[in-house]
């Protein structure tokens, strides 16, 4: 066995930290930036996918786990849509980042949506806040009988609006009105009186909750990307786990690990 | 160029391992690191018995490091044994298996299930500031070290690492105590107890309020206890704490382990572990040195 092993480790193409290259940088709305990298990482991403990104600065150790926003696989680039989160943060110096500059990735990383899933559905992409922009890719790519987007942001600083609308209809629900239906992402579909039968959704965790509760009462089935404090983001440290409504396999406890058996799960069988 | 070190009576074809609970037990770094590349894999606290460990959030940055709280959640000795042995059998790499229980029994539990496993060594973990029960507990009292040293002993077969915490007044009395219960290695420092406070939430970043410090901010602290043991007891020391390069690792060394388990620096970079063996034999080139060995203890009083 031991040799056999050995044997096969020799041909294994190992995964690795790899220096991007930026290719873009731009601020959407206030404090949400965009930026396009060039790297390995796009060849092979899915929607719902996450990398690691590291800052230049070693007394900041761990990787920023930020969701893929889109790819464009033949020019091997990726985007990253992503808040910055303070004054001396990671995030604040991925955003002075510019155009010819390296930054050190791991990825793609963790499960995305399943896609096979929609086909022949009406189908809700349902975001919120800083987690809209993964849903981007995904309505790129879904195939589905009907495309329905709802969004919520805080107020008229929207981002993404223009290219979410060339991809499905949209519907925006902002807390002041500012845009669209004032209130959350259930109120804009319960506004426009929509119907889904299935959900992909991606967001703060009250939202989540109130999404998961929604398509238990609809009885659709509903999938869901979580969010949690990571370290290692490959599986490893457990520091990310969610809890689980079954004993998870792996853990052998009543918990998941965020990073590698998700960030995608199936809403029901995750605790919220 | 000799790298092998022999760490009670099991020979390491390297120095180099990882610390428990940042490594797993290799599955997830196999995809970045050859295994066979390690002095050994040192895996994630194992119990008697799954435990879900605490709530999330269970880690944060600090600067020069991290915290965590995970509290030891692990899927129990039996399936350790049925899935994660078997993975690391597949490796030419020292297998260490890290033990950790809320009573002596059991501890005595898990070496006594491991005794006939194809495990190399067991490290107990009597340091871990992260639960309620076990753990620390039996890692701050002098009494209570040799105490569980002794009654582990009885039941394991392969030598036993006992693995200090840095949460005391005095180390060497610590790993005297666990010398004189019949431990045949130690292992320092686990994290260092701390806290830390979200001033925009103004609540605890972790959810178990406190948490252990690792990382680089803590290497000078690991260096002087791992020094400070090693003037005290007899037995091989594997260091660690903040090892985030050769350099640290040979410093370590020079401080007087025979061995060092890297950390949270995996998290930083994945493979860091095997540029840590290249970067120690680089460093024994330059220095003209046949031996990894000639670097144990080997700091000089300056003159």
């Amino acid at each position: 066995m031991a040799e056999e092993r050995r044997e096969k480790e020799k041909d294994i193409v190992r995964k690795r930290k790899e220096n991007a290259v930026v290719v873009s940088q731009e601020e959407l709305a206030e404090g949400i930036f965009s930026m396009w990298i060039h790297t390995e990482a796009a060849l092979s991403a899915a929607p719902g996918q996450f990398i690691s990104i590291y800052t230049s600065d070693d007394s900041r150790l761990l990787p920023r786990p930020i969701s893929i926003c889109e790819m464009n696989r033949k020019e091997g680039n990726l985007r990253v849509v992503y808040r910055v989160t303070g004054k001396h943060t990671g995030t604040e110096q991925f955003s002075r980042l510019r155009k010819g500059d390296t930054v050190p990735v791991i990825g793609p990383l963790g499960n995305g949506f399943p896609l096979e899933k929609a086909q022949g559905k009406k189908v809700f992409l349902i975001g919120g806040g800083i987690g809209v922009p993964p849903l981007l890719e995904l309505a790129k790519q879904i195939v589905c009988e009907k495309k329905q987007i709802v969004v919520g942001y805080r107020d008229k600083h929207t981002f993404l609006k223009e290219e979410f609308e060339k991809n499905g209809t949209l519907y925006i629900s902002t807390e002041d009105g500012s845009v669209g239906t004032m209130g959350n992402v259930l109120d804009a579909v319960r506004e426009n009186a929509l119907e889904a039968d299935i959900i992909y959704a991606c967001g703060p965790t009250p939202m989540l909750r109130a999404v998961k509760a929604y398509a238990e009462e609809k009885d659709i089935v509903c999938y869901v990307s979580m969010e949690e404090r990571m370290a290692c983001g490959i599986g490893a440290c457990l520091g990310c786990v969610c809890k689980t409504v079954e004993k998870d396999q792996h853990s052998n406890v009543h918990n998941r690990r965020i990073c590698k058996d998700g960030p995608v799960f199936l809403a029901a069988e995750v605790e919220l | 160029m000799n790298m092998k070190v022999n760490i009670a009576g099991v020979e390491w074809k390297n120095p180099v391992t990882v610390a428990s609970g940042t490594f797993g037990s290799g599955a997830e770094y196999a995809d970045f690191v050859d295994l066979n590349r390690l002095g050994a894999v040192t895996t994630k606290g194992v119990a008697n018995v799954p435990w879900p460990g605490n709530p999330t959030p269970r880690v944060a940055e600090i600067c020069g490091g991290m915290m965590n709280a995970i509290g030891l959640q692990n899927p129990g000795i039996e399936l350790f044994c049925k899935r994660d042995i078997p993975f690391l059998k597949q490796f030419d790499t020292k297998i260490i298996v890290n033990v950790c229980g809320k009573s002596p029994e059991d501890y005595c539990e898990v070496a006594e299930r491991l005794a006939d496993e194809e495990v190399d060594m067991l490290e107990i973990n009597i340091s871990c500031p992260n639960v309620k029960e076990g753990g620390i507990a039996f890692g701050q009292n002098p009494k209570a070290a040799e105490d569980i040293t002794r009654a582990v002993k009885k039941f394991a077969k392969q030598p036993v690492i006992m693995k200090l915490s840095p949460n005391v007044t005095d180390i060497a009395e610590m790993a005297k105590a666990v010398e004189a219960g019949g431990a045949d290695a130690v292992s320092l420092i686990n994290t260092l107890t701390g806290m830390k406070i979200d001033i925009h939430r103004r609540t605890f970043v972790l959810a178990n309020q406190t948490g252990g410090v690792s990382g680089p901010a803590i290497h000078p602290i690991a260096v002087r206890m791992v020094y400070q043991a090693a003037q005290a007891v007899k037995l091989p020391i594997i260091g660690m704490g903040g090892i985030a390069g050769a350099e640290d690792a040979i410093e370590m060394m020079l401080a007087g382990a025979s061995a060092v388990s890297v950390g949270t620096a995996n998290f930083h970079n994945p493979a860091v572990t095997v540029e840590i063996v290249e970067g120690i034999e680089e460093y024994l080139r330059q220095n003209h040195m046949e031996d990894v060995r000639e670097l144990i203890g080997a700091v000089r009083i300056n003159a």
